[in-house]
């Protein structure tokens, strides 16, 4: 197996505040690896420092073999690695097909130019693109909805969509921050089903999640994070066991 | 040395004229999220109220600012009801074309009326000589004048329960809203306030210069200017900003040019944004 | 009734539109046969102005930054077609074009430090790039010409009031129709990816600076243009083109028409404009004097009931009796 994802020494300071300190793991391609931990633990700034949203204090992010520390978040993007926000972030007010089209853009090339020449290399990459959406809509189930505004349509589906929006430009590894957050207990059975499939694609996927339940059934490893330190990492089960994981949970693991 | 000494009076009180507008201002940005331009035109509001209270109708000028103060305070209440608080939740600019709108109103209203630039006499008409510095008195008084509003707002601000309503909303909307702060009181408040201390400035500065229905344009756009600067929403990057521009627009017009008068805080501020794109102060997003 | 009730539903919108293009279209050819000089003269400046609130439409309609220094780059734009036709003596066939690219490459260079900010930031540091722009022009006699402006010729095809209003006309559709291209392609998407969420944006992989950078500058041209259209119709220019409450007079002819629509700015623009111009004319004391009063409560009213302006008022409207009159059928259904 080969390393897609290595995180060395990653710390991020807020103020006087670390938020993440001196974080390692890495990530094998074709896994998925669930990160853990407390609400503050720090998860949702180690996403954001693989993002390039945030750039780090010290540490490194090395992707396929490349150091991508200090990226800016559309050339990360562009090397492969697509995220979602914990909070769902959509173009709200955009058709559900449309919020497709733009996150297939950066994979097309057509500028202002091919806009006013109408060249053929602009009609080609529009049906690469409607192709490609035609090809995520099935995959994530939103066809129903494509013609509705991001926005209008229910939580849950609006969690697929954010998914569907960072498979458009297909990634090789996806974060994903809470896909499940804020959507009820009966309806995460979509969500889950849809993690599944995208590792049966082979995309490696590294996600943030609360839900126990659910990160037992799919998670191949754990990262468990608290006050932005790495307490402990490995297969699931052991994971659960550890203790320092207990204690920063008071028990929430064992069921 | 003396001149310098001089400009950098006349940079004081220039910035204290600045701080009184642009405190108001941040406060109205921070609070409401909206972009006040006609903020400047009810400072021209003020000095032609001051106009009829004092010239017209005889009574002393210290009645008259507080006078213009009050009446003021409740124009603000107006505006923020009439025409902002209907536009809440609607886009920045939306809110910007209504300031617009209003400007359009008062200045046609004022001009209609009165088209002629008018000049208010000073209440004491003395120069002081010190130390080799010649200062009308008015300036002085602009100065304290400024300094005791700003001393008095930062003591309401911080040490009332409204006060620090007022500063929790405006830091944080929804967070307020959530602790049960009436947001919508608080706006009128600061309406109130932010008002009536443009007020007091148009009252200061009147005797020291013409009053025209334009008058405030240029001095919103350099409100606007100190805003920005400090941070949007931070009194303390407003108060900084407003002194900083004064002293910088007195010097650059004795030292570089005065037919650029005008320019030098719009430069000041592409120069500062282009190194921080979000002010010198953090202010909301 | 109800015959004509069921036609109208048949009437698919597609071809309703076309239609309403078809008669609009129609309509401005035989305009300056159908009414006086003064109303040619009129509309030719009204659709000089809706291409400017068309090309602040592509930076703030699409791309979501609010450029208050369109007044300024439409002086300069203006002053650049009056400089290099008459000064410099240029084919009017040339000197159009480098007076558009001038006021793209000066956008260019205003757009670099100020598209680093966002949203307000944004909308005040470009107000102060127009205020700069107006004070060196008012200051830079050489530049400006002063007080005595500067003289803009018109070329023997355009001596005509006509033909001038044909010539701005034909500017006007190829502003709408490169407009339209841009709004329905990849591009124009991308445009309003940046609008509707600019973080999600750079994290799907756009390069939002630059997309924003390009779209100023496009819009940029066309402002230029617009200048230029409103130099050639008054033949004289001054240092007021460039101040920033025309700034304001584009941003709200495209507000109050409505933005992100092509409609919006058309009707902003020449209807606002064509108010303005008659409440001078009228003939009614209070109202000649205190038009722009009215004018400012016009705005104010009309953004807080129809905050999409006008085109977009009219477009909910549309779509709130369609929904009524499918509700109403589904009523009949027991009969």
């Amino acid at each position: 197996m080969t390393t897609l994802l290595r995180v060395e020494g990653l710390t991020r300071l807020f103020g006087g505040l670390v938020a993440v300190n001196k974080v390692d793991f890495d990530v094998e391609e074709g896994k998925i690896i669930a990160i853990i931990g407390p609400n503050g633990a720090g998860k949702s700034t180690l996403f954001n420092l693989i993002g390039g949203t945030i750039s780090p204090s010290s540490g490194k992010v090395f992707f396929a073999g490349n150091d991508i520390t200090g990226w800016k978040p559309y050339s990360i993007a562009r090397a492969g690695i697509a995220r979602t926000f914990q909070t769902t972030a959509l173009f709200e007010e955009l058709p559900v097909y449309v919020n497709l089209v733009i996150g297939h853009r950066m994979r097309t090339r057509s500028g202002l130019w091919d806009v006013i020449l109408h060249t053929p290399r602009q009609k080609r990459e529009k049906n690469e693109t409607t192709a490609k959406v035609l090809e995520v809509l099935e995959f994530t189930e939103l066809g129903e909805y494509i013609n509705a505004p991001a926005g209008s349509i229910p939580q849950e589906a609006q969690k697929r969509l954010a998914i569907g929006v960072a498979l458009m430009g297909n990634p090789r590894l996806l974060l994903l921050d809470e896909p499940t957050g804020g959507v009820g207990m009966g309806e995460t059975d979509n969500i889950i089903a849809l993690i599944d499939r995208i590792r049966a694609k082979g995309v490696t996927v590294c996600v943030i999640e609360h839900k126990m339940r659910m990160i037992m059934s799919l998670a191949d490893r754990i990262v468990a994070l608290n006050f932005g330190v790495k307490i402990a990492e490995g297969d699931p089960q052991r994971v659960c066991d550890d203790p320092a994981v207990i204690e920063a949970y008071l028990g929430e693991c064992i069921a | 040395m003396s001149f310098f000494f001089n400009q950098l009076v006349i940079g004081i009180q220039l910035g204290s004229q600045y701080v009184m507008v642009a405190l108001g201002l941040t406060l109205i940005f921070g609070i409401l999220d909206i972009s006040h331009f006609a903020h400047g035109h009810l400072y021209m509001i003020g000095a032609y109220l001051l106009y009829i209270v004092m010239v017209l109708g005889g009574i002393n000028y210290w009645i008259a600012l507080i006078i213009c103060m009050a009446a003021l305070a409740v124009g603000g209440v107006v505006v923020e009801r009439l025409v902002y608080r209907p536009l809440r939740g609607q886009p920045h600019i939306n809110t910007f074309i209504a300031a617009i709108g209003l400007i359009l109103v008062l200045e046609t209203l004022v001009r209609g009326i009165q088209p002629k630039a008018l000049s208010v006499p000073k209440p004491i008409d003395t120069t002081l000589q010190f130390a080799g510095i010649n200062m009308e008195l008015q300036r002085l008084f602009v100065i304290i004048g400024a300094v005791v509003l700003i001393v008095l707002l930062q003591l309401f601000i911080k040490r009332t329960r409204l006060g620090t309503a007022i500063e929790a909303v405006a830091q944080d909307r929804e967070g307020a809203a959530l602790v049960g702060i009436n947001v919508n009181r608080i706006s009128a408040l600061t309406f109130a306030i932010a008002t009536a201390l443009a007020a007091a400035a148009a009252v200061l500065m009147a005797p020291l210069a013409f009053v025209s229905p334009e008058m405030g344009s240029v001095l919103i756009l350099k409100a606007f200017v100190i805003v920005v600067i400090g941070g949007l929403g931070s009194m303390k990057g407003a108060i900084v900003g407003g002194y900083l521009l004064g002293i910088i627009e007195a010097m650059a017009i004795a030292y570089i040019s005065s037919a650029y008068k005008d320019v030098f805080a719009f430069a000041v501020l592409i120069i500062i944004l282009a190194i921080r794109p979000t002010g010198l102060f953090r202010g909301r997003d | 009734m109800a015959g004509i009730v069921r036609l109208w539903k048949k009437f698919p919108s597609k071809y309703g539109k076309a239609g309403i293009i078809v008669l609009v279209l129609a309509l401005a050819v035989v305009m300056p046969w159908i009414t006086s000089k003064y109303n040619v003269r009129i509309l030719t400046l009204a659709m000089a102005w809706a291409i400017a609130a068309l090309s602040l439409n592509l930076i703030l309609g699409y791309t979501g930054q609010a450029s208050l220094a369109h007044g300024a780059l439409m002086g300069i734009g203006a002053y650049a077609f009056g400089i290099f036709a008459e000064r410099v003596g240029l084919n009017f066939w040339l000197a159009l074009p480098i007076a558009c690219l001038v006021t793209a490459f000066i956008g260019l260079l205003i757009g670099l430090p100020s598209l680093r900010t966002k949203g307000p930031y944004f909308a005040i540091v470009t107000l102060c790039f127009n205020v700069i722009v107006y004070k060196v022009f008012e200051n830079w006699q050489w530049l400006s010409g002063g007080i005595q402006g500067q003289v803009v010729p018109q070329p023997s095809f355009l001596q005509q009031r006509w033909a001038r209003y044909y010539f701005v006309l034909g500017c006007l559709l190829l502003t709408l129709i490169v407009m339209h291209f841009i709004v329905k392609s990849l591009l124009g998407l991308t445009f309003m990816s940046i609008r509707s969420n600019e973080n999600l944006a750079e994290a799907t992989g756009i390069n939002t600076f630059r997309n924003k950078l390009l779209s100023f500058v496009v819009s940029c041209f066309f402002v230029g243009l617009a200048g230029s259209m409103l130099a050639i119709e008054n033949g004289q220019l001054d240092p007021t083109i460039t101040i920033h409450l025309n700034s304001f007079y584009i941003l709200i002819f495209l507000l109050i028409g409505g933005a992100a629509t092509l409609s919006g700015p058309l009707v902003g623009a020449i209807g606002l404009y064509w108010l303005l111009d008659y409440m001078k004319k009228i003939g009614i004391k209070g109202i000649e004097e205190f038009r722009y009063l009215f004018f400012g409560l016009i705005l104010i009213i009309v953004i807080i009931y129809m905050p999409r302006g006008l085109v977009g008022g009219l477009k909910q409207l549309w779509e709130w009796m369609k929904s009524r009159l499918k509700r109403r059928k589904i009523g009949e259904v027991p009969e």
